[in-house]
């Protein structure tokens, strides 16, 4: 088997805790991640699950390195990217993308969906046939060419993520980081979106990390998971075996809290 | 035999003619849950917020009435609606953050409604919150009282406006997305107190949600909304063994499943939305013939 994309040991991230900053000086440091180590197998999608404050958005952040680890290291397509600077890391951006889970905060409300799109293909030098690009990314995600002429508030929260991922994708990154990317959206909206990821993940190779709190989406859209709770994995591997005979308690009990859409006057006293 | 709640043929508009709501009907009967299902825009909150007298003011409803406890709404002064609502209806809001005031205690605020608004004695209105917040399993009645909002997790927050919202024995409550904000084992643990405190009292509720699993888990009967109007009303039971509208069967099976994951997160089917764009076509018709 190949050599996982990511390979992680021992990873710690540490950030400013500003709810105790002091009026003047530093704010202390709260340790956030507490020591992680597991891999991303390539052209697959891993689901990275737990409750709010268990550390999965900052585990993708030091994915991308839009966070700097403390501690241990990220191994990157067998390169060290742990503490590399900006000016290093540049390079291999192209390859390290995310789709951001409010894409009305995360798309300008000045500039068409087209300049959208064109923007990080020009700064990762792929400025040529711009237009053949973006009516290309369009097309992937299933929405009409003219509409690079639109702008953000013209299009529902749907089309809005499309276009969130048609972003990232134009540019065919290795991988992606895929942060609550549907939770503000309705189930059928929902539905699509993620019916789309997994076809284009499928189509283009593409290894993704797909940060969730709802282990049901995960069950169907991811081949492995880790599930953490309060910055470490409480328990990580294959989607089927994990479901199916789940190891510990803390998975059981995040399990047995989906209200599944089963009638069930008696679920609520369990 | 009037229910608790009784809403007929409610349309609204909006100035430009777009329609709202579409001949609403539906009814909550004493000791009820009934869940009120449908995607954003369909028109959920602008039910409740109809029934609760706080439509924003460029809703206007051109026909239908609401009734509360056989008494109908339209019928009253101003004066004696809002004093109706007030004493009889109750809110549990979906964002407990934005529902309470950051810049004061939590406490006065719980106490507010029942000295403003139902003219308890201050001491009376406080005695009573702290009962509630016992009852809601909050442990530091007097520690949550003096906290300010962001003081309290999330959980927390919404276990706060649970027991406002019980506080003065409303006979019915709005609960729009109650637990949409929490994480699935806080959710759980949240139905299962609304849930509690109902039975026990006997309180009807209207259950405003997306989520059908939340629907299967907490109600007795269900109205299924799009665009404003009902397509579906069913016993809940009766709804998930088998769906009636091809609307409300498509939505169960975009619902993520982790026990049938093949079988779920299925987008809606063209040929539903067409159906349901005809049947829309088709209500409009007829309030246009209605209405001229």
């Amino acid at each position: 088997m190949a050599e996982p994309l990511f390979s992680v040991r021992g990873l710690k991230v540490a950030l400013p805790d500003m709810a105790r900053k002091p009026l003047i000086g530093r704010a202390p440091k709260i340790e956030i991640l507490k020591g992680l180590d597991f891999g991303l197998p390539r052209e697959s999608v891993t689901g990275i699950v737990g409750e709010s404050g268990s550390g999965k958005s900052t585990l993708g952040r030091a994915l991308v390195r839009l966070i700097e680890p403390t501690g241990g290291t990220v191994n990157f397509d067998g390169r060290d990217i742990t503490h590399l600077p900006e000016r290093e890391l540049k390079p291999l951006r192209r390859n390290l993308q995310m789709i951001f889970q409010d894409p009305m905060s995360s798309l300008n409300p000045r500039r068409t969906i087209g300049a959208i799109i064109a923007a990080p293909l020009k700064q990762n030098g792929m400025g040529d046939d711009l237009k053949d690009r973006i009516a290309q990314a369009l097309k992937r995600v299933g929405l009409p060419e003219g509409f690079a002429a639109r702008y953000r508030h013209e299009l529902s929260g749907g089309q809005r993520q499309r276009v969130g991922i048609a972003r990232v994708l134009a540019l065919s990154p290795t991988f992606v980081l895929a942060d609550e990317i549907v939770s503000g959206l309705d189930v059928s909206t929902q539905a699509q979106i993620l019916t789309l990821l997994e076809k284009l993940a499928d189509e283009m190779g593409l290894t993704v990390a797909f940060i969730s709190h709802d282990l049901s989406v995960v069950r169907r859209l991811c081949r492995q998971v880790i599930v953490m709770r309060e910055g470490v994995i409480v328990e990580a591997g294959q989607t089927d075996a994990l479901f199916a005979d789940p190891q510990e308690s803390y998975t059981r009990d995040l399990i047995a809290a989906i209200p599944l859409p089963v009638f069930d006057p008696h679920w609520l006293d369990r | 035999m009037s229910g608790c709640l009784d809403i007929k043929g409610l349309s609204a508009v909006l100035p430009n003619g777009a329609r709202v709501l579409r001949s609403v009907s539906l009814t909550v009967q004493p000791g009820e849950v009934r869940a009120l299902v449908g995607e954003s825009g369909a028109g959920k909150s602008m039910i409740g917020k109809a029934l609760l007298g706080v439509l924003p003011p460029i809703v206007r409803i051109v026909d239908g009435s609401i009734a509360l406890e056989g008494v109908d709404l339209g019928g009253l002064s101003p004066k004696k609606r809002r004093t109706m609502i007030g004493e009889k209806t109750a809110l549990i809001p979906q964002d407990p953050l934005t529902a309470l005031n950051p810049s004061r205690r939590v406490g006065p605020q719980m106490t507010d409604r029942l000295t403003k608004i139902l003219g308890w004695e201050s001491a009376r209105a406080d005695a009573r919150i702290r009962q509630l917040l016992d009852e809601v399993r909050i442990r530091d009645p007097d520690r949550v009282m003096r906290a300010y909002p962001h003081e309290l997790s999330g959980g927390m927050r919404q276990r706060v406006l649970i027991a406002a919202a019980f506080a003065a024995e409303p006979r019915l409550i709005v609960a729009d997305e109650p637990t949409t904000a929490l994480d699935v084992t806080v959710q759980k643990q949240i139905l299962r107190l609304i849930a509690d405190m109902q039975r026990e009292r006997g309180t009807a509720i209207l259950f405003i949600t997306h989520d059908l699993g939340v629907v299967a888990k907490i109600s007795q009967n269900v109205s299924v909304l799009y665009a404003g109007k009902v397509v579906e009303e069913a016993d809940t039971e009766a709804l998930f063994a088998a769906p009636g509208h091809a609307y409300t069967k498509a939505l169960m099976l975009a619902t993520p499943s982790y026990t049938d994951p093949l079988a779920s997160l299925k987008p809606v089917d063209e040929a539903v939305l067409a159906g349901l764009a005809s049947e829309i076509a088709l209500a409009d018709r007829d309030w246009d013939a209605l209405h001229g």
